[in-house]
């Protein structure tokens, strides 16, 4: 299951933001040879400095480390460099965490479980431009956007495309969130891989500039249920 | 009669009725079908048969003084319905004898069991027959004179409103006294096998519960006979599980843990099968809503799934997916593992057809199964929710 490797080098360049020492050389590891690893970091400052002069196309990054975590690297990264790609990686399965870190900007969310090939899959993914959802981000979204019509106060002017998914959207999500993969869901939808690639980024999409009050909202009522 | 037509018998019984509402004659042409057309297995038809039946005829034919003497008192009385209707009951008793007698041992027993309350003769006891003479003499003399007081509002008597009240309320006080008993069997035989319905449903449900826990540490056991500090260990954990459903009345196999809601549900049954059988769960739930009935049949058959997963597959995840919208509840339990060949399964392991379908299709729901040889298996599990009161 490797990925199509359409970054420019064929090999896409990878920056590591985690403050565990071990698990960015078990990561290192996985890699293996098919990534180039520009380099890691594990505080927030270093991270970006780093990551601003160096240009890795895609940055592997934890959610929380001290500092503002993920979330603070990208909003920091994005103001000097905005075509740094981010993947999210992270044992935390807190809502909140997982939604904030992708509005702040990331392309995609993974659990730390994930194995070894399906990571260079996602990097590589991320690197060609592509939204990477694990399945527990899939049902985040699903839970995110099921049934919520749009809050009767919200302004005119924002798109209500945005706050809705479309139900083509849903079902991808749906067999994602089941556990398949873009390949497995491209041949049970009977469509294009890459049709469900650009699927996951309108959804993506979505969730990144939908205004919605209700997003934030649901992500930390959530947590204490 | 229904397989000269190659058709479902209820079928043909269903229209059949419907052509009698509509006008009495397909009555008449079922009757007609069923006395002309051989039953299986036999050469001639019932009709072929009551026509040589002699004495049937002559006895049909003793009803016949009777017709008349009912026609003659309808006319003299000018009651229209009574003389209407005499023709239609008279064919239809003298049908009744001639059938009676020419019908099969297992039509007749179908007969007999349909009509036996009325015409008690068969039964044993004297006393019960002398009651039920009793019934039949007091029923027609409270018909007779309900009959008459009727009858006798259609001479030049000033009617008064009291007397045509009277005169039906005998009338349906006698078909009471005469019929009561036969309606009180139908109902009490109809809730005798709604009772033994449910019993046998009950007892599907405790197997269910028994193969989950008890035939599932079982095999575990076996399969670990080389660990006998594991041995220990399942056999204790499945006598607690065992006790507290036996004598606590807390269902195995459901919401573990006294979750509340479908979420925390699956979650626990996650953790429980993560910690049992050493492999990793991923949980993604959409949605969550309080437990009811339905829910609890569609936990017994995910956990089932997970444990199925767990064990067989060799797969190192098991995918758990629950989703709750507004009209249903769906699971999906997936692993990569090794798959199966769904028509090998013998048929005494009953894990997939009674825990999981047989569980889910009691309730309401459905269970699906997708599975090939090296290709992992999905186990779907849809199940409609209540409405909310």
């Amino acid at each position: 299951m490797t990925g199509p490797g359409a970054s420019p080098a064929g090999r896409p360049r990878v920056f590591l933001v985690d403050d565990h020492h071990l698990f960015r050389a078990g990561v290192r590891a996985e890699l293996g040879g098919t990534v180039e690893v520009v380099g890691e970091a594990d505080e927030v400052a270093a991270a970006v400095d780093m990551i601003v002069e160096r240009r890795p196309d895609v940055v592997l990054l934890d959610v929380h480390f001290p500092d503002g975590g993920g979330q603070a690297v990208i909003e920091a990264v994005r103001k000097e460099t905005p075509d740094v790609r981010f993947l999210a990686l992270s044992v935390s399965d807190a809502p909140e965490d997982v939604i904030a870190v992708i509005r702040a900007g990331a392309r995609g969310y993974v659990t730390k479980a994930i194995s070894g090939p399906d990571l260079v899959d996602a990097v590589h993914r991320v690197a060609a431009g592509d939204a990477v959802f694990s399945p527990r981000l899939a049902g985040f979204v699903l839970d995110a956007f099921a049934g919520m019509p749009a809050p009767p106060d919200a302004p005119t002017t924002v798109d209500p495309e945005l706050d809705q998914l479309s139900s083509r959207e849903r079902e991808v999500l749906r067999l994602i969130a089941r556990g398949y993969t873009y390949k497995e869901v491209a041949k049970e939808l009977s469509i294009a891989t890459k049709t469900v690639e650009s699927h996951v980024s309108a959804v993506l999409r979505k969730l990144q500039l939908s205004t919605r009050h209700q997003l934030t909202y649901w992500a930390t009522e959530r947590r204490l249920v | 009669m229904a397989k000269r037509f190659r058709i479902d018998s209820t079928l043909v019984r269903i229209a059949f009725v419907v052509a009698a509402v509509i006008g009495g004659f397909g009555f008449i042409a079922y009757l007609a079908a069923w006395l002309v057309m051989p039953m299986e297995g036999q050469t001639r038809s019932i009709g072929a048969r009551a026509v040589r039946d002699r004495h049937g005829m002559l006895l049909s034919l003793a009803f016949l003084p009777a017709l008349i003497a009912v026609l003659i008192v309808g006319a003299g009385l000018h009651l229209g319905f009574v003389t209407s209707m005499a023709w239609p009951v008279f064919i239809g008793a003298a049908a009744l004898v001639l059938l009676w007698r020419n019908t099969d041992a297992e039509e007749r027993a179908w007969l007999r069991a349909a009509a036996e309350p009325v015409v008690h003769f068969g039964s044993p006891s004297r006393r019960q027959r002398r009651w039920f003479v009793l019934r039949i003499v007091a029923g027609l003399v409270v018909f007779a004179v309900g009959v008459a007081v009727l009858l006798s509002l259609q001479q030049p008597h000033p009617a008064t409103t009291v007397r045509p009240i009277g005169g039906v309320l005998l009338v349906v006080v006698a078909i009471v006294v005469l019929f009561g008993p036969w309606w009180l069997r139908l109902l009490r035989d109809l809730i005798a096998e709604r009772q033994a319905r449910t019993r046998a449903e009950e007892r599907a449900d405790m197997a269910a519960r028994v193969h989950d826990s008890v035939l599932q540490t079982l095999a575990m056991i076996q399969r670990s006979a080389e660990q006998p500090q594991k041995v220990v260990q399942l056999a204790r954990a499945q006598e607690r599980e065992l006790r507290a459903w036996l004598f606590d009345g807390d269902l195995p196999g459901t919401a573990a843990d006294g979750a509340t809601s479908l979420a925390a549900a699956v979650q626990s049954i996650a953790l429980e099968v993560e910690a049992v059988h050493e492999v990793a769960v991923d949980v993604v739930t959409v949605g969550d809503c309080p437990l009811d009935d339905r829910l609890h049949a569609l936990l017994g058959a995910t956990r089932e799934a997970t444990v199925n997963a767990a064990k067989w597959s060799a797969a190192s995840t098991v995918s758990l997916y629950a989703e709750v919208e507004p009209a249903r509840a769906s699971v999906f339990v997936r692993d990569r593992g090794r798959g199966f060949d769904p028509d090998a399964v013998a048929d005494d392991r009953r894990g997939i057809a009674e825990s999981i379908q047989a569980r889910m299709v009691r309730q309401g729901g459905r269970a699906i199964l997708r599975t090939a040889l090296g290709e992992g298996t999905e186990v779907e599990l849809r199940m409609p929710r209540k409405k909310d009161r």
